[in-house]
């Protein structure tokens, strides 16, 4: 599975996205989507568990979980690919 | 002559889904309950299962705790910054209701902000949670007005 495939089956299972996934552009703002707070904290929790890391506490803001591009960019951050 | 003082009210609300967080507690366990709510929160929320038993936990307290501490951040106003859950706490006292009690850079940010005071309510019927928050800020206005 590749990045992208596995961010968005994170978002699918705890994103609690008011849209289906697949409707989702990378830019896509994902609080506007209808990702609460409190999901993006599942969201950040699966993401560790998916990509076997834990994000700094630089990471842990609003806009790290604001789009997939910028999820991408996070894991990418965190797992320095 | 005294030093102009600018004060300034601010609300934050918050309301989260029972149900959501029953189901981190149960996907998450540990991992979710540590990185979100202090020592004191948690020791609120717990039911006891008895000798033998595993702890379980009070979703809607839970919950209403999550919104109390999303409402802060709304009082707050972090910019480009997500504050660490567990420098805002909901503190329950000996008479049952709570206080906010900050740390860290909630702490700093209440500090700048000249908020001195928050006050918090939260209740919760079956299926939501929420919280409302108030802060009190009073600005010592150093420079022309």
């Amino acid at each position: 599975m590749t990045v992208d495939e596995t961010i968005r089956q994170v978002l699918a299972e705890h994103g609690r996205l008011a849209v289906p996934v697949e409707s989702l552009a990378d830019d896509t703002d994902l609080f506007g989507a209808g990702m609460t707070s409190h999901a993006s904290v599942n969201v950040m929790l699966a993401l560790e568990d998916a990509f076997d890391f834990e994000f700094s506490e630089k990471m842990l803001k609003k806009s790290t979980f604001e789009s997939i591009n910028a999820i991408r960019a996070g894991v990418a951050e965190m797992t320095g690919a | 002559m005294s030093t102009p003082v600018r004060t300034e009210l601010r609300v934050g609300l918050d309301i989260v889904a029972i149900d959501e967080v029953a189901d981190s507690v149960e996907c998450f366990g540990d991992r979710y309950l540590l990185r979100i709510f202090t020592s004191h929160e948690l020791s609120c929320c717990r039911r006891n299962a008895g000798p033998g038993g595993a702890d379980t936990w009070s979703s809607e307290s839970l919950a209403g705790r999550f919104a109390a501490k999303e409402a802060v951040m709304k009082v707050l106003r972090p910019v480009e910054m997500q504050l660490d859950w567990r420098s805002i706490e909901v503190h329950r006292m000996t008479g049952g209701w709570c206080q906010i009690r900050l740390s860290g850079k909630a702490e700093e940010l209440a500090v700048d902000a000249g908020i001195d005071e928050l006050s918090v309510s939260m209740s919760h019927e079956a299926t939501v949670a929420a919280a409302v928050v108030v802060g009190w800020s009073s600005h010592r206005d150093r420079g022309v007005a």
